[in-house]
């Protein structure tokens, strides 16, 4: 039987694999002959972004090199373009490029065959892509400006770019940033232009792109957006530089426009066929023309266009299943597929759509600005509908997949970002008794809140604190009540505000610390005028002030009066007005001297009451505001910030140096301990306790870090202790060889804590709230390879800190240590106001 | 009832910004606040809940918060967060950076 000649014009990643999948299905049923108008075999062209960051070379790339093609018997006319397609006849025309000749340029219609080469055709397959759009830009042409789509390009590029300094790209998308990125390697200083006000405007959503702008931003890559390009600059035929639309123009000895595709449509369009944006397609590939197929990026297939390889794997094998009669009834119904941006240092894939569009559509996010981590995932009707992954994307295979197949989500939505987690299980409020108390700190029962719930129309955690208070204080019960909301409206509605990290912000904390670092925002008063129009919401003061502390140990502008009266004068208000004295005594080991000051002290002041704290302190309280500094310069000893939420005390056994079971020198860890972290702010009081051997005399297990001597000359670390408004007994981090090990793992877990805790979150719900497992992959293992920042970022604050009670001799602001004052009226004045 | 008398309580800038500062006047105590936007507040010093000192609140936003229990009261009505909670409010005013306060003695 006579063979069918098959031609196919275009030998990129569609026409080749189509033509593989037919090889496979039947080797013998075609004459094969293909156009291609690059000069070489078949490449993978996604890959041009890693040979021009020097990952690979041009060779790594290739699929099928010429002999591939002599092999299986095709004929390959390389370096040739089709320049009409002759239905009638059913001919294609092409034309030899000259060396150097762009592959994707438009050849003018011909009239004429002379000197064209021809081959007849059975069945037509066009694949010939698409071309990087051109803007039409005054001097787009000069030497130093291109585009990036071929080998030749990259080698173009990568060429001229020897004799560079500086670059820019043309289109802050996909191809753009990773030619920018392959620059980077060229060392070239790379400025990226993107005319929307974000990266990626087709993928990502504003706060994504926001933080990849940073993170290429920490690369060296500059970006600008809302802007665009209105001119390029030449001097003697080479770019010198590109002007703005806002006037600015750029030095720069490169320009590479990464604009946009357009599908090759030209010689299909000219040959009659049906041609919109791209050449339209059935659900076979078939054009308008029934012996005429197309795929890859030149067709418009159900009003849809692609610029990604997974489609055409389906398109090719659809095609494939049709020309050769394996599956006459296959049909390409459309792929759904994810991007992912390939710039080495930056993990990001893009799924679907990147906002909820549907009231009912479920939103899951995730942000840990210090990493510049962002998760984001949508969900409708069960399945996923957009999802964003953005610095750790150990999750995106399983999401790509069911995104593609449509497939069930586990039960856990969650889970689909971080996989999965086992949480304990907790009794459910609503078998408690009616008369239960669920707020233990205002006192509310169940009976009101469901009350609330049913009859008030209370559906969101907040509204029932609102109007019952529950949940108001510590916010312990808040799992409770929403429970309390679930049994009876089968629902939890969420209120964004319960999730801000202040009342007066409307921001989760990760999106604040975001907010502030990109914005350098180190004061509270510059809080408020940034991210709260300008309003001063008092109830945000104190945590907002907390959080800039914790984030710029050294810049911070400590604005008192955001502070509460407690950290303005360094002393624990009390409920009478007067205040409370606690000296520092690390360790809980004193000296007689020190006994005798202070019980000099306490007399002379008339201190009301002396009394011994559970921290192993000595506490004088009763003392009036404006006897503080007095008090504190006469003691001579470091404030005992038994007043701030800080690191306070590490209380400790006496250990190896007296106890006959001791098997630790726990005093010394002790006072090591309070010494390195005495006074660093944490978003809540932190005790800790050393205890010389597991009989823990000092308590440790029920401190916010404990720290345990055991055999062998080991540590156990514990953390997440209390026994407070609830008892928690702490969870064992790891056990440590040394004490320095000790310190730089209490130092890490501090450190987690102040970045991650919410304001006035203890311990022990953080850790509890966490799970110790999560805790110890992150801190131990350094699951996340954030350690070392976690522990410079500690330095830092070490570094930073002093002694407030220094402010005894220069007080911070006026009137800091005044009590009433006295105004004499010495006679009434007539009002003439 | 008596006259109310203008009393000088000295310089607005003896009280930081955003803070109060607690005045004994023919014995009543009285909180004078230097608000972030400029301006002068005075109240009752007391809490009206179980004694807190107001002048060691935090402000903002038109209100100050008791640091004892947390308690709202507006300094410009005296009007408190809490059922039946109000303070005394004080008419007051800086006149060339000095602070004045009308007075019922
Ligand atoms: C730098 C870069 C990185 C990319 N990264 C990714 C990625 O990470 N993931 C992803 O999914 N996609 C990526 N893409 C897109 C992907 O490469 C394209 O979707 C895919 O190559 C399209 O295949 P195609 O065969 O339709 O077109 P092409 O691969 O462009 O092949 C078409 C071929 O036909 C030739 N041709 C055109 N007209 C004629 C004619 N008249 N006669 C003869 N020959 C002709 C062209 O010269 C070309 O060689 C990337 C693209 C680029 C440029
Ligand atoms: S914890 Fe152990 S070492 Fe410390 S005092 Fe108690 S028994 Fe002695
Ligand atoms: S004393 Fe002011 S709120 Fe209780």
């Amino acid at each position: 039987m006579k063979k069918q000649r098959l031609v196919v014009i275009g030998n990129g990643m569609a026409g080749a694999r189509v033509v593989e999948e037919i090889i496979e299905r039947s080797p013998d049923k075609f004459e094969i002959i293909m156009f291609g108008a690059e000069p070489y075999g078949n490449y993978n062209r996604i890959s041009l972004s890693n040979v021009l960051n020097q990952t690979k070379t041009v060779e790594d790339i290739f699929i099928n090199p010429l002999d591939w093609y002599q092999k299986n018997n095709i004929l390959l006319y390389t370096g040739a373009r089709v320049v009409a397609i002759d239905r009638k006849d059913r001919r294609v025309l092409a034309r030899k490029l000259t060396d150097g000749e762009a592959a994707y340029l438009h050849d003018a219609p011909t009239r004429t065959r002379a000197g064209l080469m021809e081959e007849h055709y059975d069945q037509l397959i066009i694949a010939t892509g698409s071309r990087p759009a051109v803007p039409p830009l005054e001097g787009f042409g000069l030497a130093g400006t291109f585009v990036f789509r071929t080998i030749d390009d990259c080698r173009h590029i990568a060429g001229y770019a020897e004799k560079c300094h500086k670059a820019v790209v043309m289109g802050g998308g996909i191809l753009g940033l990773e030619a920018a990125r392959g620059l980077l390697t060229h060392h070239l200083e790379v400025t990226v232009l993107e005319a929307a006000p974000q990266l990626m405007p087709a993928q990502l959503d504003q706060e994504a792109a926001a933080i990849l702008e940073q993170s290429l931003a920490a690369m060296g890559i500059r970006v600008l957006t809302n802007v665009r390009a209105s001119r390029i600059e030449g001097r003697e035929g080479r770019v010198s530089g590109v002007a703005l639309s806002d006037g600015r123009v750029l030095e720069t000895d490169l320009v590479v426009v990464s604009i946009g595709i357009r599908p090759i449509t030209e010689i299909a369009g000219e040959a009659g066929l049906a041609v919109n944006k791209g050449i339209i397609c059935d659900d076979q590939m078939r054009t308008s023309d029934p012996s005429i197929f197309a795929l890859g990026e030149c067709i418009e297939h159900r009003g849809k266009l692609y610029g990604l390889v997974e489609p055409i794997w389906e398109q090719a094998r659809v095609l494939a299943d049709i020309l050769t009669s394996s599956d006459p009834n296959a049909r390409y119904e459309g792929t759904r597929a994810g991007t992912k941006l390939k710039v080495m240092g930056v993990e990001l894939v893009a799924i679907g759509e990147k906002d909820p569009s549907d009231p009912a559509d479920e939103l899951i996010v995730y942000r840990d600005p210090y990493r510049r981590v962002y998760k984001k995932l949508i969900i409708r009707n069960g399945q996923i509908h957009g999802a964003i992954l953005l610095g750790e994307i150990e999750f995106a295979d399983t999401l790509l997949r069911l995104y593609s197949s449509g497939g069930a989500l586990p039960e856990k939505h969650a889970e689909l970002l971080f996989g999965s987690v086992t949480g304990a299980t907790m009794i459910n409020a609503k078998d408690l008794p009616d008369q239960a108390q669920i707020c233990n700190c205002n006192g509310v029962s169940k009976r009101v809140i469901v009350d609330a719930i049913v009859n008030k129309g209370c559906s969101s955690v907040s509204a029932v604190g609102d109007k019952t208070k529950a949940g108001k204080g510590c916010g312990s019960c808040k799992g409770l009540i929403a429970q309390l909301i679930e049994w009876k409206r089968g629902q939890v509605e969420y209120d964004p505000r319960e999730n801000y990290y202040v009342p007066g912000v409307p921001l989760e904390k990760s999106q604040l610390v975001a907010q502030i670092m990109q914005k350098h925002l180190t004061s509270v008063s510059a809080v408020f005028q940034e991210l709260a129009s300008g309003k001063e919401d008092p109830d945000s003061k104190t945590g907002l002030a907390s959080l800039l502390k914790i984030l710029w140990p050294k810049e911070y502008q400590d604005e008192r009066d955001a502070r509460f009266i407690n950290d303005r004068v360094h002393a624990n208000i009390q409920k009478d007005g007067t205040f409370s004295v606690v000296p520092r005594v690390y360790a809980g080991v004193i000296t007689p001297q020190e006994l005798m000051k202070i019980a000099q002290v306490a007399q002379k002041y008339n201190v009301p009451m002396v009394k011994l704290t559970g921290g192993q302190r000595i506490d004088l309280l009763g003392v009036k505001k404006e006897d503080l500094p007095h008090m504190w310069k006469d003691l001579g000893m470091p404030s005992g910030h038994a007043y701030a939420k800080t690191m306070r005390t590490c209380k400790s056994c006496v250990g190896i140096d007296f106890c006959r079971y001791g098997l630790g020198a726990s005093i010394k860890l002790a006072s090591v301990i309070e010494h390195r972290f005495q006074g660093i702010e944490t978003p809540h009081k932190m005790k800790m306790a050393v205890a010389g051997c597991p009989r823990n005399c000092s308590e440790a297990l029920i401190k916010d870090v404990g720290v345990v001597a055991i055999e062998g000359g080991k540590w156990e670390v514990y953390i997440g202790g209390g026994a407070a408004s609830i008892i928690r007994k702490a969870d064992l981090l790891c056990v440590e060889e040394s004490e320095e090990a000790v310190v730089r793992t209490i130092g890490r877990f501090m450190q987690y804590y102040r970045e991650h805790a919410k304001y006035a979150e203890r311990t022990y719900s953080f850790v509890a709230r966490l799970g110790v497992e999560v805790l110890k992959n992150i801190l131990i293992k350094d699951s996340l390879g954030i350690n070392a920042q976690l522990d410079e970022r500690m330095q830092t604050a070490v570094d930073a800190y002093c002694d407030p009670w220094q402010e005894a001799d220069i007080p911070a602001y006026p009137s800091q240590f005044e009590g009433p004052q006295l105004v004499q009226v010495l006679k009434d004045v007539e009002n003439n106001g | 009832m008596s006259e109310p008398i203008v009393v000088d309580l000295g310089p607005l800038a003896q009280i930081a910004q955003g803070q109060g500062k607690c005045f004994e006047i023919k014995g009543q105590r009285v909180a004078v606040f230097h608000g972030r936007d400029g301006k002068v507040y005075a109240i009752q010093h007391t809490c009206p809940h179980r004694g807190g000192p107001l002048a060691d609140g935090l402000m903002g936003d038109g209100l100050v918060i008791c640091p004892n229990h947390g308690h709202k009261f507006n300094l410009s009505t005296g009007e408190g967060s809490e059922p039946g909670e109000r303070v005394k409010v004080y008419p007051a005013r800086i006149v060339n950076g000095m602070i004045q306060l009308e007075f019922l003695a």
